[in-house]
């Protein structure tokens, strides 16, 4: 039996992308954001959600694609995953999908310019549309990133 | 019945049992003639007792039990304590702790207590004795002997019959040695006795006559109007019996009694084995120095305002409260504060009186009701320092050192969250005092110290802080043993170690890998410990501070904030961001003019504070602030932070204000940011980002 998987759907670029709707939290309109000093580029800062203080990342900037000036159809989707509470900022965030865990397919290399190891796989949706699931764990995983940039250093 | 709903409160009321037991016990080793005391410990024991059968726990149930049956024997005069009975009955304590950790962490509380219970046992049989003394013969008169003295109970009877005119009557009756029924014949003596007055008491117990264990003959403390001749007569009247003896008793007698019993067993030890004597004489020097530490203990205690034994008479009202609700409640109180000045500054600019007014009062609502919040979570230090004494007690014994351990400020409260964390640092602190500090006996004579080292254990609260102080009269801390260590391990430069100020020579020890120990013992000098010390207590925002005097003692003082959910910040703008920094670290505010800044080469900027010159930091450029930079400023508005020692002063753009502030964690994604320990959110419903002033100052 394939398990049934909802998806929040939303947009980088021309890319679509999928988290499962367990780990999302909520959908924010863009707010205002107040700088962490000391910290990667991507990690824009931290919000006030209804008291609570959460970091937010840009997901372009995670993924090292160019960020874009931000717009109406910006949103940050607040995810929950082992304890940790993180906004995304995306291009836009759309709607919210039944797939199967079947559709599912493993990542290739290089998805729109993301390494496979930060994706969970691939699934094909609706009329030869392509989702592109995220692997939240390596997404939220800061030490590697900091081996990186041990390394260039 | 389902009794998990009830295993939270057994937890809680055993671990206070437990506590009590453990603090009562101390108490007895001081004073261990003191009945009273054995009463309350028996009580405690026997409430454990009784929850632990009920809750199901069999083996907690039945260790109990044999406390039970030795503390009985000491309440009632049948035994008296020493050495062997308090170790066996420390360890008993012991393992009952552990079963009932062991419960708390899910567990069944079982465990293996044949070994203890067995020397249990041996104590109520007396059999321990015996392994100890050459003569047999010597300890059973001596348990024979002690089970005619009379307790309290039994004394106080007799006087009060005396006092209404009865007869006391001392019997001894012996019966005859081919007497078949002994216990028959008993009976009917006990038969006759009761038609003319009661019998206050027997040696052996009633019961014991009654199954025959008994050897030839008992005694009776009897109460009765009848006349002496008359009785004997008929008691007489009992056939088998070899001897009647009654003896009418005055006041004098009876409260004599015990006393005289007591030598009526020394002398018969005395007479019976010579072998006995040594024996004893032993013990008596062993027992001393347990003793001696424990009463001074027990007069610290006292002294200091949150002495235990008073405050136990009055039980305190209170009901227990899931930390968790405490928690929401510090939430919600946080987010209303949110609001408040929110109100506050909304009110401010609509100019209304009626709202001003009521603002107004909800500002003082809200504040005394911050104030209570905070208050519920205080706890005092007393939790965590309850169990020091025993501690002590134990690692100067396992020693061999003679240390008197005093406690003040017992009554200091911490929040909640800072008291679970300060056990654990206070235990390495105190363990080091008694082990490295205090020296050891032979050392001290040799010094002209009194042989008992002294450790104290301070709490006081000072501003928003409190400072635990553990003061010890032990060696004191050797500047050039550490140095030396300190170069050998690469630690310090050997060109830099002179340089170095006490102060600094003392921090060392808190660097990892450390120890000046020249032996590793059991109980510290692993090099490991202070450094985890130090890093605890920095995670809790506080600092140690080492003082010290060679060859007369060493003083450790502990600076810990009173919480950390809420705390008094300065408020300051960076261009356009805004950030807190906690006023504790600020020793003021001022202005500086660009001219007066020194520049050393390598950039570094200097300015004139009192009497000496400190680095000015540029927050901007710390914090690669975009829209602010103090290098275009002619008039520089600074804050000088402090840790320790070392003062810096922090350049910023402009001051907001004071505040309280409610501490927010970054979130564990964003945890370990460099120079910021949290955030918190602004009236305005921004986030201000908490700077940590120690982080800067490295």
């Amino acid at each position: 039996m394939a398990e049934e998987i909802k998806v929040v759907v939303f947009t980088l670029g021309q890319e679509e992308y999928g988290i499962e709707v367990e780990k999302v939290k909520t959908i924010e309109r863009m707010m205002p954001i107040t700088r962490v000093p000391k910290t990667f580029d991507f990690i824009k800062g931290v919000i006030n959600l209804r008291g609570v203080v959460v970091p937010v990342i840009e997901l372009r900037g995670r993924f090292g694609m160019a960020e874009e000036e931000h717009t109406d159809q910006t949103r940050v989707i607040i995810v929950a995953h082992d304890e940790m509470e993180v906004g995304f900022i995306v291009d836009s965030a759309s709607d919210v999908i039944d797939i199967t865990s079947d559709d599912i397919e493993p990542a290739p290399e290089v998805v729109g310019g993301i390494q496979a190891k930060y994706l969970r796989g691939v699934a094909k949706f609706g009329d030869n549309r392509l989702l592109i699931m995220l692997n939240l764990a390596e997404v939220l995983n800061k030490s590697e990133i900091i081996k990186l940039e041990q390394l260039e250093a | 019945m389902d009794l998990n709903q009830y295993l939270s409160m057994f937890i809680d009321e055993a671990n206070d049992h437990l506590q009590a037991l453990n603090e009562h016990m101390l108490e007895l080793e001081s004073q261990p003639d003191d009945v009273s005391i054995v009463q309350v410990i028996f009580r405690s024991a026997h409430t454990l007792k009784g929850m632990s059968a009920t809750m199901g726990f069999e083996d907690l149930a039945s260790l109990t039990h044999q406390m039970e049956n030795v503390l009985d024997m000491v309440r009632n005069h049948q035994l008296s304590m020493d050495d062997f009975i308090f170790d066996t009955l420390f360890r008993s304590l012991d393992a009952l702790e552990a079963m009932v950790g062991d419960i708390t962490n899910g567990g069944e509380g079982k465990a293996d207590v044949t070994e203890i219970v067995a020397s249990l046992q041996s104590i109520v049989s007396g059999d321990y004795k015996k392994e100890k003394s050459a003569d047999e013969s010597a300890s059973e008169q001596e348990t024979s002997a002690q089970s005619e003295s009379l307790d309290e109970f039994q004394r106080s009877i007799l006087e009060q019959s005396l006092e209404a005119g009865m007869h006391v009557y001392h019997i001894r009756v012996e019966l005859r040695e081919d007497c078949v029924l002994k216990a028959a014949r008993a009976y009917m003596v006990f038969q006759v006795l009761s038609q003319y007055g009661e019998v206050v008491k027997s040696a052996p117990p009633a019961q014991d006559i009654e199954q025959d264990k008994f050897d030839s003959g008992f005694s009776i403390f009897f109460v009765s109007q009848t006349e002496l001749e008359q009785l004997k007569h008929e008691v007489g009247q009992v056939s088998e019996l070899e001897s009647v003896e009654i003896k009418d008793m005055t006041l004098e007698d009876v409260r004599q009694w015990n006393q005289r019993a007591d030598e009526v067993h020394t002398s018969a030890k005395e007479t019976a084995a010579t072998a006995v004597k040594p024996a004893v004489e032993q013990d008596k020097p062993k027992s001393a120095p347990t003793a001696s530490p424990a009463s001074t203990t027990q007069a610290a205690a006292k002294k200091s305002s949150a002495s235990p034994a008073p405050n136990k008479a009055v039980q305190n009202r209170t009901i227990r409260v899931d930390i968790e609700r405490l928690d929401v409640l510090m939430n919600l109180l946080s987010e209303m504060l949110i609001d408040r000045v929110r109100l506050e500054q909304l009110a401010g600019e609509l100019k209304q009186h009626d709202l001003t007014e009521t603002v107004e009062h909800l500002v003082r609502v809200s504040s005394d009701l911050q104030n209570i919040v905070l208050k519920m979570r205080m706890v005092p230090v007393d939790v965590v320092f309850s169990r020091f004494p025993r501690m002590v007690r134990d690692l100067a014994k396992s020693l061999d050192k003679k240390v008197d351990f005093i406690i003040t400020g017992a009554d200091t409260e911490m929040d909640r969250t800072v008291i679970d964390e300060i056990g654990d640092p206070l235990v390495h602190l105190l363990r080091n005092a008694v082990d490295h500090g205090v020296e050891s006996i032979e050392e001290r004579i040799a010094k002209g110290k009194s042989e008992t080292g002294t450790v104290q254990l301070r709490a006081y609260q000072s501003g928003n802080h409190v400072f635990i102080e553990i003061e010890e009269d032990g060696h004191g801390i050797d500047r050039d043993k550490i140095l030396s260590k300190a170069m050998k391990n690469g630690i310090v430069s050997p060109d830099k170690a002179a340089s170095l100020s006490d102060e600094q020579v003392y921090q060392l020890l808190f660097a990892s890998g450390f120890s000046t120990a020249d032996k590793v013992s059991d109980v510290s000098g692993r090099g490991v410990g202070l450094d985890v010390v130090k890093s605890k207590i920095a995670s809790l925002g506080g600092h140690v501070i080492v003082e010290s005097k060679l060859g007369q003692g060493t003083t450790f003082i502990v600076q810990l904030p009173l919480t950390l959910s809420i705390l008094s910040a300065m408020l300051f703008t960076l261009g356009t961001e805004k950030y807190a920094i906690p006023l504790t670290s600020i020793v003021e505010t001022g202005l500086v003019q660009k001219d007066d800044i020194r520049r050393l080469h390598g950039g570094i900027r200097m300015i004139d504070y009192r009497d000496s010159v400190i680095p000015l930091l540029s927050l901007s450029a710390l914090f690669d602030c975009a829209s602010y930079s103090d290098m275009d400023e002619d008039e520089i508005e600074i804050i000088i932070i402090r840790k320790g020692e070392r003062l810096a002063a922090l350049a910023v753009d402009d001051f907001v204000g004071q505040n309280e502030i409610v501490l927010k964690p970054l979130g564990n994604y964003l945890k370990n940011t460099p120079g910021i320990s949290g955030a918190t959110i602004l009236g305005d419903g921004q986030v201000a980002l908490i700077i940590d002033p120690n982080a800067l100052l490295k």
